[in-house]
C-alpha cells in the first residue's frame, strides 16, 4: 500500500468523525464550557459576590439577562463563573480514576491468578456501595470541604469501573502473540504493560474516561447541593441550586433553572461524546 | 418453470459493488456462469477476488453496503435481481442452502442441534413432533454417529468436522435444488476434512443437488467439481470442466497459480517456488485492459488498453486472455536456480546437532483436571537443518515450539539443549544471547505484531533488545534487515494495519531474524496467506537458510509445504512423536498407520486418485487418552495385523525402524511395508 492510498483512508475516516454529528454538537457545547472556564472571569460581567441591593431576585431582563437571586447576585455571572470549579474538579477525579484504574486493571489482566483474584474481589466490595454514599461518608469523616478531598474520594470510586474495563480488554490483549514477541526480546513487565499492551487498549479507556466525566459532573453538582465537598460561598451551580430552590415556590425560578440547565448541558455534551467514540470506535 | 436444459443457476454479466467509504467500488465484474441440474461447480481465486461476493449474490443475499449493479441472476429461468423481497425469502428457504466456512458461528450456541435442525423442518409447515424426527433422520443422513445423543448436545459440545455435519444437514433439510458451500472445509484438519468432503460427494450423488462449491484450495475444488471458474480481481478469468483446466490451465493467472503451489514432492534441495509478481489490485481498481496485465509476464499494450474476450480452447474449456495459446509455457517469473544442497552447507557441521530436545512434557490444568499435552517427547535438529512438525490440530505442535522457546516451561526432567548448552526452562532466567538465538515467526501476523507500532519499531526494538544496539544503531539494523526482506524503505514508517498479509509476514521474519538467531520457529507462517504470496515466503525462508545457515521447525498443517521445506519431518498424535525421520523417508513410506491415513487424505492437484486409508472417530481428548497405543481405537491398520491385544493394552515405543527412521508402532515395519504396498 502506498503512502498516498494511506492518507486516501486516513481521510476517509477523518471524514466519517467529522460527518458524525453526535459528536460536533457534544464537541461545540463542551468547547463552549471549556471556552467559560478558562476566560470566565474576563466573561462575567460582575464579580461572584457582587450583590446589587436595588435588584433581589429580579426575573431574566436587560440589564441582568439571567436575573438576580436572594442576595441581589447576577445569576448569569455566577454561572459562568461556577464553570470552571466543576469542570476542573470532574476532569481531575476522572483522570485520577483512569490512572489509578487502568494501572489495576492492566496488572490484574495481565499477571491473573491469585493477585487478579483479590483485586477484582475489593473492587466488587467497593462497587457495590453507592458511589454518592461513600463520597458523603468519605467527607464526612474526613471532615473536608476542600474540592481536592472530593476529587480523590470520586476518583477513589470510579476507580473500580475503569479498572473493571481496563482489566477485561488486557485479558484479551495479553493473549496475542505480540506479547510473547515482546517477552522473546527480553522485554521487562512494565515496558510490555505500558508501552505493548496500554496503547492497544485506549479506545476502551478513552470511552470510559468519557462515560465516567458525565457522571463526575453529576457527582459533584450533587454533593455541592447536599453541601458537602466544595468551600462556602464560592460560585458553583450545585450549591447555587441548593440556596435558592426553595424560591421556586414563590415563582423565582431563574436562579434554580440556570445553573441546573448548566449542569445538564455539560453533562449532555459529555455523553454525546462518549456515545459517538463508541459508535466510531466500534466497541 | 425448469426444465432438463435450464440451468439450476446462471449468472448473467454480474456486476457487484461494494459502498466503502462512500465511494462505490467494483467486486464482481462482468460474471457469467451456469450450473446445470447435480452439477458441481468450483469457484476458486485468492483473497478478495470476489468468490464470496459471488456465492452471496447467488441467493442475493449480499451485505448491506453491496449492490448488484449490472447482470441478471437467474434461478431455474427467474430472474432474482427483480423479485420482491418475500419471494427471495421464499426461494432462501425452499430451493436455495447455503453452508458457511465456519460451522461454529453458523450454530446458534443457546439452542440444541436437535432443536435447531427441527426449526428448518418446522419452517416448512412440519408439525414439532414429527420436525424432530425429521431431523434425527437429517443427522443419519449427514452419517452422524449416535444421532440420539448428537440432537440434546449444544454447538460448543461438538467437534469442527461434527458441527460442519449438521451445518450440512440443515442446509439439506429443505431438500434445496442448489446448495452453495463457502470453503466449507477450510477450518477442518485434513482427516475430518476428507469425511466432509466425502459426505459431500456422496449427498451429492444421492440428491442430485447442484452445488456452488467456493474454495481456496485447488486441490479440494479438483476432487469435488464438474466444472471449475477462476476468478481474478472480480473478473471470470477462466472456465472449464476440472480436468481440462486443471491439465491445460489457459489463463497466465491459473497458470501461476498452479506452479506457486509446493506439490508432487517438490523439495527446497531441488526446485524453488514460482511466484506471481506484484499484488492483487486494490478493492474496486478501475482497469481498461485485462484485469491482470499488472502481472502477467506475458502482457503487452493490447493487454493494458484492450478487455479480452473469452476465447475458447477446447469444448467448454474458455479464458479471457489474448495469449492462452502461450500461457501453459509463460516464462518463469522466478528464476529456478539450484539450491545448495544441504550436504554442501553444513559440510563443516556435518552429523552436528545444534538443538536437541530431552523428554519434554507439559501438564496444563484445565477446570482442575491434569491433562497431559505433550507426553516425553525427543527430538534433535542439525544444523541448517529444517524440522518440520506435522499433525492436527490438538497434536501438540505449537506446545512444543513454546517449550522450546521457554514461553511456557516444561515439567520437571524435561531439557533442552542448544549447541551444547542446556537451556533454563523459563524465558526469563535464559540470557540475551539465548534468548534470541531462538526466534518464532507466528501464524497470525495480526496478532503478533503489535498494531500500534510501526514497522521500523517493531523490528529495532528488537535489535535494540537482542543485540544490546543503541537505538540509532538499531534503527539501522532494522532498516537494513527489513530491506533484505524485500519491505520497501517508504513502508518503514508503515503500522501493521497497512501492510498486506505478505508483508506483514516479512516484518515478522525480520524481528524474528533481529538477534541473529541460530533457530527459527515457523508455526504455520503461511497459513494465513494465499497460495502465490506463501510461495514468496517460503522462497525467502530458503534463501535465509541458504544465507545464515539458520536451522527451522517448521509447524503446519499443510503436507506439501512442510515437504517442501522441510530435511527432517516429526509427526505428533496427541502430543506424542509417532513418527520421526528424515523427510525422504516420512513422505515415502514405509508409513506409520496414522502418517498414512493423514497423507492420503490430503485431495491432491494431480488429480490422481488415491485410495484414502480412513481414520474413525475423533481425536481423543488428552485428558484420558486410550490405554496401550494412544491411536489404537482409530488405527487403520490394526485390524487384521495380528497385533491387536498388544495395541489395546501397552504403548509402543519409539524405536528406529530403519536409519534414521522412527515409530511407535507395534505392527513391525515389515509388516507394514506389505500391507502398504
Amino acid at each position: 500500500m502506498s503512502n498516498e492510498e494511506r492518507r486516501t483512508i486516513r481521510r476517509e475516516r477523518m471524514q466519517l468523525v467529522v460527518r458524525n454529528k453526535t459528536f460536533l454538537v457534544g464537541c461545540s457545547i463542551l468547547g463552549f464550557w471549556l471556552l467559560l472556564s478558562i476566560f470566565g472571569d474576563l466573561i462575567a460581567p460582575r464579580g461572584a459576590s457582587d450583590q446589587d441591593f436595588e435588584f433581589v431576585s429580579v426575573g431574566p431582563s436587560f440589564k441582568y439577562w439571567f436575573g438576580t437571586d436572594a442576595n441581589g447576585q447576577d445569576v448569569l455571572s455566577r454561572v459562568i463563573l461556577g464553570t470552571r470549579l466543576i469542570v476542573v474538579m470532574a476532569f481531575s477525579a476522572t483522570t485520577l480514576g483512569t490512572i489509578v484504574g487502568t494501572a489495576i486493571g492492566l496488572a490484574s489482566g495481565y499477571f491473573k491468578g491469585k493477585f487478579d483474584m483479590i483485586t477484582m474481589r475489593l473492587i466488587e466490595a467497593i462497587s457495590a456501595i453507592p458511589v454518592l454514599i461513600i463520597a458523603l461518608l468519605a467527607i464526612a469523616a474526613l471532615e473536608g470541604r476542600s474540592p481536592t478531598l472530593t476529587v480523590i474520594v470520586i476518583g477513589f470510586v470510579f476507580t473500580p469501573n475503569i479498572g473493571r474495563t481496563v482489566r477485561a480488554a488486557v485479558l484479551g490483549e495479553a493473549e496475542l502473540e505480540y506479547v510473547a514477541a515482546a517477552r522473546l526480546r527480553t522485554e521487562r513487565t512494565p515496558h510490555i504493560l505500558f508501552r505493548e499492551i496500554l496503547p492497544n487498549v485506549l479506545p476502551p479507556i478513552i470511552v470510559e474516561f468519557t462515560v465516567r466525566l458525565g457522571y463526575a459532573i453529576f457527582a459533584i453538582a450533587t454533593l455541592s447541593f447536599l453541601g458537602a465537598g466544595v468551600e462556602y460561598g464560592s460560585p458553583n451551580w450545585g450549591s447555587q441550586i441548593a440556596e435558592n430552590w426553595g424560591n421556586i415556590y414563590s415563582n423565582i425560578w431563574w436562579p434554580t433553572a440556570f445553573p441546573a440547565l448548566a449542569i445538564a448541558s455539560l453533562a449532555v455534551s459529555v455523553n454525546l461524546i462518549s456515545d459517538s467514540l463508541l459508535e466510531v470506535f466500534e466497541l | 418453470m425448469s426444465t432438463a436444459n435450464t440451468p439450476t443457476l446462471e449468472l448473467r454479466n454480474l456486476e457487484v459493488a461494494y459502498t466503502v467509504r462512500g465511494i462505490d467500488r467494483e467486486v464482481l465484474r462482468d460474471i457469467s456462469l451456469s450450473i446445470a441440474p447435480g452439477e458441481a461447480y468450483g469457484l476458486v481465486g485468492e483473497s478478495g477476488c470476489g468468490k464470496s461476493t459471488a456465492a452471496f449474490a447467488a441467493m442475493r443475499y449480499l451485505p448491506r453496503n453491496g449492490k448488484i449493479t449490472g447482470g441478471a441472476i437467474l434461478f431455474e429461468g427467474k430472474n432474482i435481481v427483480d423479485m420482491a423481497d418475500d419471494e427471495v425469502s421464499s426461494l432462501r428457504r425452499s430451493a436455495i442452502s447455503m453452508v458457511y466456512q465456519n460451522p461454529a458461528t453458523a450454530l446458534n450456541p443457546t439452542i440444541r442441534v436437535g432443536d435447531q435442525v427441527a426449526e428448518v423442518f418446522q419452517l416448512s409447515g412440519i408439525s414439532k413432533s414429527d420436525s424432530l424426527e425429521m431431523a434425527q433422520a437429517a443427522l443419519v443422513q449427514v452419517q452422524i454417529a449416535d444421532p440420539a445423543q448428537v440432537m440434546r448436545r449444544y454447538a460448543h459440545q461438538l467437534s469442527g468436522g461434527m458441527a460442519q455435519r449438521v451445518v450440512i444437514a440443515m442446509a439439506l433439510a429443505s431438500n434445496p435444488r442448489l446448495l452453495v458451500m463457502d470453503e466449507p472445509t477450510t477450518g477442518l484438519d485434513a482427516t475430518v476434512e476428507a469425511e466432509v468432503l466425502d459426505l459431500v460427494r456422496e449427498l451429492r450423488r444421492d440428491t442430485g443437488t447442484a452445488v456452488l462449491f467456493i474454495s481456496h484450495n485447488l486441490g479440494v475444488i479438483r476432487h469435488m467439481c464438474d466444472r471449475v471458474g477462476v476468478l481474478y480481481a472480480g473478473a471470470l478469468v477462466e472456465q472449464g470442466a476440472t480436468a481440462d483446466l486443471f491439465n491445460n490451465p489457459s489463463h497466465p493467472y491459473t497458470v501461476g497459480l498452479l506452479r506457486c503451489i509446493p506439490r508432487g514432492g517438490l523439495h527446497k534441495s531441488t526446485d524453488r517456488l514460482d511466484t506471481i509478481p506484484g499484488t492483487p489490485p486494490a478493492l474496486g481498481t478501475h482497469f481498461d485492459g485485462c484485469v491482470f496485465a499488472s502481472r502477467c509476464s506475458l502482457a503487452d499494450d493490447n493487454c493494458r488498453t484492450q478487455l479480452p474476450q473469452m476465447v475458447t480452447i477446447s469444448g467448454a474449456h474458455v479464458a479471457r486472455c489474448f495469449h492462452s495459446d502461450k500461457a501453459i509455457s509463460m516464462p518463469r517469473s522466478i528464476e529456478q536456480t539450484e539450491f545448495v544442497s544441504q550436504s554442501e552447507i553444513h559440510a563443516t557441521h556435518s552429523g552436528d546437532t545444534l538443538l536437541s530436545i530431552n523428554h519434554l512434557s507439559k501438564i496444563f490444568t484445565q477446570d482442575g483436571h491434569k491433562v497431559q499435552v505433550i507426553n516425553d517427547v525427543s527430538l534433535n535438529l542439525g544444523f541448517g537443518e529444517t524440522l518440520g512438525l506435522v499433525g492436527e490440530s490438538g497434536s501438540g505442535k505449537t506446545t512444543i515450539a513454546k517449550l522450546v522457546l521457554g514461553l511456557v516451561s516444561p515439567e520437571e526432567g524435561g531439557v533442552v539443549t542448544l549447541d551444547g548448552k542446556g537451556l533454563a526452562k523459563t524465558l526469563n532466567r535464559r540470557d540475551v544471547h539465548d534468548v534470541g538465538s531462538m526466534q518464532i515467526v507466528f501464524q497470525n501476523p495480526d496478532q503478533a505484531l503489535n498494531r500500534r507500532h510501526s514497522v521500523t519499531r517493531i523490528v529495532g526494538r528488537a535489535v535494540e533488545r537482542l543485540r544490546g544496539f543503541n537505538v540509532s544503531d538499531a534503527i539501522d539494523r532494522a532498516h537494513e534487515l527489513l530491506s533484505g526482506m524485500r519491505v520497501e524503505a517508504s513502508l518503514h514508517s508503515a503500522r501493521p494495519v497497512q501492510l498486506s498479509g505478505g508483508l506483514k509476514q516479512r516484518v515478522a521474519i525480520s524481528r524474528a531474524f533481529a538477534g541473529s538467531p541460530q533457530i527459527v520457529v515457523c508455526d504455520e507462517p503461511t497459513s494465513a496467506l494465499d497460495v502465490s504470496v506463501q510461495a514468496a515466503i517460503l522462497n525467502l525462508l530458503v534463501d535465509l537458510q541458504k544465507q545464515d545457515g539458520v536451522s527451522f521447525i517448521f509447524i503446519s498443517h499443510d503436507l506439501g509445504v512442510v515437504r517442501y521445506i522441510s530435511d527432517r519431518i516429526a509427526v505428533l498424535y496427541l502430543g506424542r512423536v509417532i513418527e520421526f525421520g528424515t523427510s525422504q523417508r516420512v513422505f515415502n513410506g514405509p508409513f506409520h498407520p496414522y502418517t498414512e491415513a493423514l497423507l492420503s487424505s490430503v485431495p491432491n492437484i494431480d488429480g490422481s486418485i488415491r485410495k484414502r486409508i480412513p481414520l474413525t472417530g475423533v481425536v481423543p481428548s488428552p485428558s484420558n487418552p486410550p490405554s496401550g497405543c494412544v491411536l489404537n481405537p482409530r488405527c487403520p491398520r490394526k485390524a487384521g495385523s495380528g497385533y491387536e491385544t498388544l495395541c489395546e493394552t501397552e504403548e509402543p515405543n519409539l524405536t528406529e525402524v530403519e536409519p534414521g527412521h522412527f515409530m511407535r508402532c507395534h505392527i513391525p515395519v515389515a509388516k507394514l511395508k506389505q500391507l502398504q504396498s
